[in-house]
């Protein structure tokens, strides 16, 4: 008899899978009264589930579940920055959803277990483990795109999710049965250790690529970022928020981890796969966002242009490009949810407007509301001393410590061409003539979530350190080789 | 004739391109969407238990086993999507699908 797995490293999931059941009772027994009631349970589940993972800090490496799921210091560290993803979007939530009539218990319920999805991707130490994570995560994320379910636009952004979401697991599991078949296991320890003789068997090829196209998929970078516009504009514009934030954080966790530790081996054949996408990503999010009038749609592209820049540095495939990577999600996600907090304020006569017109002459109906969006923007676009410089200058100073000259290159330059656009914005609001006034006043969260993330965004040159600390621990976990002599 | 693990593989490749041109070929219905993504499903667990018979490890088995309920879950989240749907638009004809566009 197999011995009883070791239950405290995932303790912070088995926590948020019970809490979610019982809101999920409360729910059924209170009825959609209980919505408000829900939500911040929700909420506080979430922060529980942060101090867990906080308090659950294991020494070094801990598998458990017979080597199906780990936790180290790159797991905690993508796992926190998902939670507060989570969380965040879930406040912004509050007052849309009682005012667009789409207040029903399930909706946080169903944030809680897509979380639950995204910690144990992030957390998956084989394929069949990181199957699961993957579609509990995709499945609740279908619901939610869907969720208003009254309105035209957001039942078919479920649905094209839906289908192309299919589609991207059916890749996955396709590439994951070739690479079960020609090595004979599906842990990520054992697929590090299958030593090849010369050329890795083709098979094993072919899995890998399609593995990182249904990856690919998830983090929706060029050529599989078809869904991400239409989603973006057709779901509610919290999900949207949520939907930017925390899962691209756990399916880039999961892309690192794959790449690096099970397939490390074929580094050769999967750097190139990434530079394509890379490039690809960062050109399309900077081109094709310029003809968008629809703020939403707009930061769907802005959303694929990131994804491009922070794989450069997983491109780069060595510890500091990792280590980019992290940085660079943390900061996205400070700067896309306090963007999608200032949508979630365009509100004229209590209809929510989307168009990027309706933000001209914002400066003079309400200065604070713009100078929090100009932070954004000038912090999307990469310029100094915002947090969104350093993001950039990490993942390019790791490319080119790997040689990638051409590749840093492109992305210096669709980072300027993608500036063109956020500047454009700052432009419509400061200089040209206001029209209606958004509506007043913006709701306590909101602001309080605004002035957070933009003191983050504003001041993280000031005092990087802990951030920085947090991402380096995070990124030497998932190279064993390259920590390994020192503990020897 | 023997039939080997390239028989079964073969048969797995060629139900999963059927799957996949399924998809993007059809402009008529989003239900023969959903019956070519449990094509493709079908076809990867052909592979795995080929695979777990072939080389004597069950894992595969017990991979094709969570693909079979998770593929259950994923066509009944589908059509609860699509019905949702369907009440808005009054169609499931793909080429309608085209409210977003860019």
């Amino acid at each position: 008899m197999t011995a009883f797995p070791d239950l405290i490293p995932a303790l912070p999931e088995i926590f948020l899978a019970c809490a979610a059941m019982a809101l999920l009772l409360i729910g059924v027994f209170r009825g959609d009264g209980a919505t408000g009631l829900v939500c911040w349970l929700a909420v506080a589940a979430l922060a529980a589930t942060a101090v867990l993972l906080v308090a659950v800090v294991p020494e070094g490496r801990v598998e458990t579940f017979e080597g199906q799921f780990v936790l180290d210091d790159f797991a905690i560290f993508m796992k926190l920055l998902a939670v507060l993803g989570t969380a965040v979007a879930l406040v912004m939530s509050l007052g849309f959803i009682e005012r667009e009539q789409m207040a029903r218990f399930e909706y946080p319920v169903l944030f809680l277990f897509a979380t639950l999805g995204m910690l144990m991707m992030i957390s998956a130490n084989d394929l069949i483990s990181l199957y699961l994570g993957l579609e509990l995560q995709s499945l609740s994320l279908y619901v939610i795109a869907a969720f208003r379910r009254d309105a035209l636009r957001s039942s078919e952004a479920g649905l094209k999710y839906f289908v192309l979401g299919a589609v991207s697991s059916g890749m996955l599991l396709y590439g994951a049965s070739m690479i079960y078949g020609f090595s004979g296991t599906t842990s990520f320890d054992g697929l590090a250790d299958v030593a090849f003789t010369g050329a890795p068997p083709i098979g094993l090829v072919v899995g890998l690529v399609f593995v990182c196209a249904a990856l690919a998929f998830k983090i929706s970078a060029v050529p599989f970022h078809m869904w991400t516009p239409d989603v973006y504009e057709g779901a509610p514009t919290p999900v949207t928020a949520f939907f930017a934030a925390a899962p691209k954080v756990a399916a880039m966790a999961l892309f690192v981890r794959v790449l690096v530790e099970p397939l490390g081996d074929l580094v050769a054949q999967w750097q190139q796969i990434i530079i394509v996408t890379s490039v690809l990503s960062m050109a399309l999010g900077a081109f094709a966002a310029i003809a968008q009038r629809n703020i939403k749609r707009l930061m769907a592209y802005s959303s694929i242009g990131h994804v491009g820049f922070a794989l450069v540095g997983l491109a780069a495939g060595s510890e500091d490009g990792v280590r980019g990577v992290l940085v660079y999600m943390a900061i996205y996600v400070a700067m896309s949810l306090g963007t999608f907090a200032t949508i979630l304020c365009m509100r004229v006569n209590g209809r929510m407007v989307e168009s990027l017109d309706d933000l001209a002459g914002l400066s003079r109906t309400n200065p604070m509301l713009a100078f929090g969006m100009a932070i954004f923007m000038f912090s999307m676009a990469g310029i100094p001393p915002l947090a969104g410089f350093f993001a950039k200058l990490y993942v390019f100073m790791a490319a080119i410590q790997a040689q990638l000259y051409t590749l840093a290159v492109l992305g210096v330059v669709s980072s300027v061409v993608a500036a063109f656009y956020y500047l454009r914005i700052v432009k419509l609001m400061y200089f040209d003539e206001p029209t209606e006034a958004f509506d007043r006043p913006i709701e306590r969260s909101m602001s309080t979530i605004l002035v957070a993330t933009g003191l983050f965004t504003a001041l993280f040159f000031a005092y990087p350190g802990p951030l920085l600390d947090a991402a380096s621990a995070a990124a030497s976990a998932v190279f064993p080789e390259a920590a390994a002599p020192a503990t020897q | 004739m023997a039939i080997g693990l390239e028989h079964y593989l073969t048969v797995a490749a060629l139900l999963f391109t059927i799957g996949i041109v399924g998809i993007f070929l059809n402009r008529r219905n989003v239900i023969i969407i959903l019956m070519s993504v449990e094509l493709m499903l079908l076809a990867v667990n052909i592979n795995l238990v080929a695979f777990s018979t072939h080389t004597g490890n069950l894992v595969g088995q017990v991979f094709a086993l969570f693909v079979l309920t998770v593929a259950a879950a994923e066509a009944a989240i589908g059509l609860a999507i699509l019905v949702v749907y369907f009440r808005n638009r009054g169609t499931i004809a793909v080429r309608d699908i085209n409210m977003m566009k860019g």
